[in-house]
């Protein structure tokens, strides 16, 4: 066996194949016996090894046009661009308004924003329950939820096929051409950063925290305390449910909870979690777009009772 | 019933056309059913690879109306009536005449595959596996190789340059039944990421859409082998993780001297294919 402090790798193309299995197992692909002496490298990178030459080129089939499909396939894209146009435009509006996104005692509730929350700038100051803030933070505490959670969703591997359908094109269908000269893929700057996927969950996770808090402080009532719903407390609710959703689904979650274990036999407990993330995993398109419509939605419907343009209607 | 047009795509490596066929309706029929019937009428010298008819053996391949499909496995009676039903030959291969393609790429491709590396047998020179540790890499046992995932691709389809670089999402099944092998001792991620073109993929799921087999080539190999990748260069969390624990498998480059592409010899080294004339079947 090679030594892997080795500087040096030599190696014929025989070795490893009959210590497999201890010799013991038959019908092991072999290499033909006389290739052997031909294949002696010496490779102390993956790099020195030389690539298989790939025949480029040659006349290829059918017509040369961008597509054969006469079904509607760039309904899904158009549709995919407009929904995404409408939520991102919508949302970045609302971060930067830094108004209306907290409706307080005198509506009977504490309703926040999903945008504006963890409120903790200048502004949020003596309108959020819970002192603490970052006094010199004077601009939108939206900008926040614009990073971390917009950076989840951002690297998300469903919404990377969302936009790069949708909006780069490329492709824009199955076997529909992408149109681009040149295509490097996730290889380099600034896609490359989409491998930070992993680290906005983990943060968001954060997000989702505090979102719950917030969920679970729109039941209160004002004064003398007690507990009451509303629609505006349903609204958070489901809004926190969905972005708990929507991070377990997520396919760095799946990984980080087992998808990385090859034994699971070993990992009783990570194989559980693995168990579990899997069905949520394959619903991940759907929990993805129903709680991007949703935290757009429960901004709005904070944002219309805090303005007065209707009050949020009391359950009980 | 009414007649069938079928517009089959017609030529070689010299040029092509399409060529209009109208055939009976048959009840039943699968597309494959009236190309056969063409090729026992109007056109006997229609070149097609069928084996099995009956979609395990993956050689029917096809652009069906544009979208890449088993030629036995797709039914007359779901496409769209009394519009012509136009055949294709995989777009993204090499012609060689009619419907039949080139797929030599994809083989190039496996041959760099690292083959499974076992470790050390037990003491009794016996292995056991849990089936829980091994049902995640039968997923990816389902393939049959018809390479339509391949054909759809369009880091290849629509950028032959990339070829040499990319492995395509068959490889990166097999790649992945082996990366989670209880068994395995290689570690591939540095040779998915540097030689396989992993990054390359933008998981637009295309692949997975075509999969005669279902087979979740996105969510169940792509993406995982992804994270995998982020573990081993990315991560710096996790490669703490490794130095701690002292993780013990083998390097990409180790296992890459095991891939028997490393001793295959190119299309040019090879002879050339023989050419079997008309007269020679006798």
């Amino acid at each position: 066996m090679m030594s892997r402090q080795s500087p040096a790798v030599r190696r014929s193309p025989m070795d490893g194949v009959d210590d497999r299995a201890g010799a013991k197992c038959q019908g092991w692909p072999r290499a033909p016996r006389d290739l052997e002496e031909d294949y002696e490298r010496v490779s102390t990178t993956l790099q020195d090894l030389k690539p298989v030459p790939v025949e480029l080129g040659g006349v290829r089939g059918g017509p040369d046009v961008r597509t054969l499909r006469r079904d509607g396939w760039w309904r899904s894209p158009a549709a995919t661009v407009a929904f995404l146009t409408v939520v991102v435009v919508y949302a970045t509006w609302a971060v930067f308004q830094n108004s209306h996104f907290f409706v307080g005692a005198a509506s009977h509730r504490d309703l926040i924003s999903p945008l504006y929350s963890p409120c903790i700038t200048a502004n949020c100051y003596g309108t959020v329950t819970g002192g603490w803030h970052i006094s010199w933070w004077k601009i939108s505490p939206g900008l926040l939820a614009l990073t971390i959670p917009g950076g989840f969703r951002a690297t998300c591997y469903y919404y990377r096929k969302a936009y790069y359908r949708g909006f780069w094109q490329s492709p824009p269908g199955c076997a529909v051409s992408d149109g681009h000269s040149r295509y490097t893929g996730e290889t380099r700057f600034p896609l490359i950063l989409q491998n930070l996927h992993r680290y906005f969950f983990v943060l968001a996770l954060v997000f989702n925290v505090v979102l719950t808090i917030d969920a679970v402080m729109a039941f209160r009532l004002p004064g003398d305390g007690g507990i009451g719903v509303s629609v505006g407390t349903l609204v958070l609710v489901a809004n926190a449910t969905l972005l708990w959703l929507y991070s377990a689904s997520c396919h760095a979650c799946r990984h980080l909870c087992g998808g990385q274990v090859n034994e699971f036999s070993k990992h009783p407990i990570r194989y559980r979690l693995w168990k579990l993330t899997t069905p949520l995993n394959a619903r991940h398109m759907q929990i993805a777009w129903a709680s991007l419509a949703l935290v757009a939605f429960a901004d709005l419907y904070v944002r219309l009772v805090a303005s007065g343009v209707f009050s949020d209607p009391k359950i009980f | 019933m009414a007649d069938v047009t079928m517009r089959v795509w017609r030529g070689d490596e010299d040029g092509g056309t399409f060529t209009e066929y109208v055939m009976p309706a048959v009840e039943g029929e699968v597309v494959l059913d009236v190309i056969h019937r063409i090729q026992a009428g109007p056109a006997p010298d229609l070149a097609c690879r069928w084996n099995c008819k009956a979609g395990k053996c993956g050689s029917c391949s096809a652009e069906i109306n544009g979208l890449p499909k088993l030629m036995c496995m797709t039914r007359m009676d779901v496409l769209p009536e009394g519009e012509p039903v136009v055949v294709a030959p995989m777009r993204t291969f090499p012609i060689i005449r009619d419907l039949v393609t080139d797929v030599a790429f994809n083989y190039t491709m496996a041959r760099q595959v690292p083959p499974f590396k076992p470790r050390e047998p037990e003491a009794d020179g016996t292995y056991r596996m849990q089936q829980i540790d091994i049902e995640r890499g039968q997923e990816f046992r389902k393939c049959i190789e018809c390479f339509m995932c391949q054909d759809v691709c369009h880091v290849i389809r629509d950028h032959e340059e990339n070829k040499a670089s990319y492995a395509g999402p068959r490889m990166f099944i097999r790649f992945m039944e082996l990366e989670s092998h209880p068994l395995d001792t290689d570690d591939r991620r540095e040779l998915l990421r540097e030689r396989m073109g992993l990054g390359m993929c933008n998981i637009t799921k295309c692949c997975t859409e075509v999969c005669p087999e279902h087979i979740k080539i996105t969510d169940n190999a792509i993406i995982p082998l992804k994270e995998r990748v982020v573990d081993a260069s990315y991560d710096p969390v996790a490669w703490l993780g490794r130095k701690i624990l002292r993780r013990t498998k083998r390097s990409a480059l180790e296992a890459a001297l095991d891939a028997p592409g490393q001793h295959t010899p190119t299309r040019q080294e090879q002879p050339t294919r023989p050419v079997v004339s008309a007269t020679d079947h006798s």
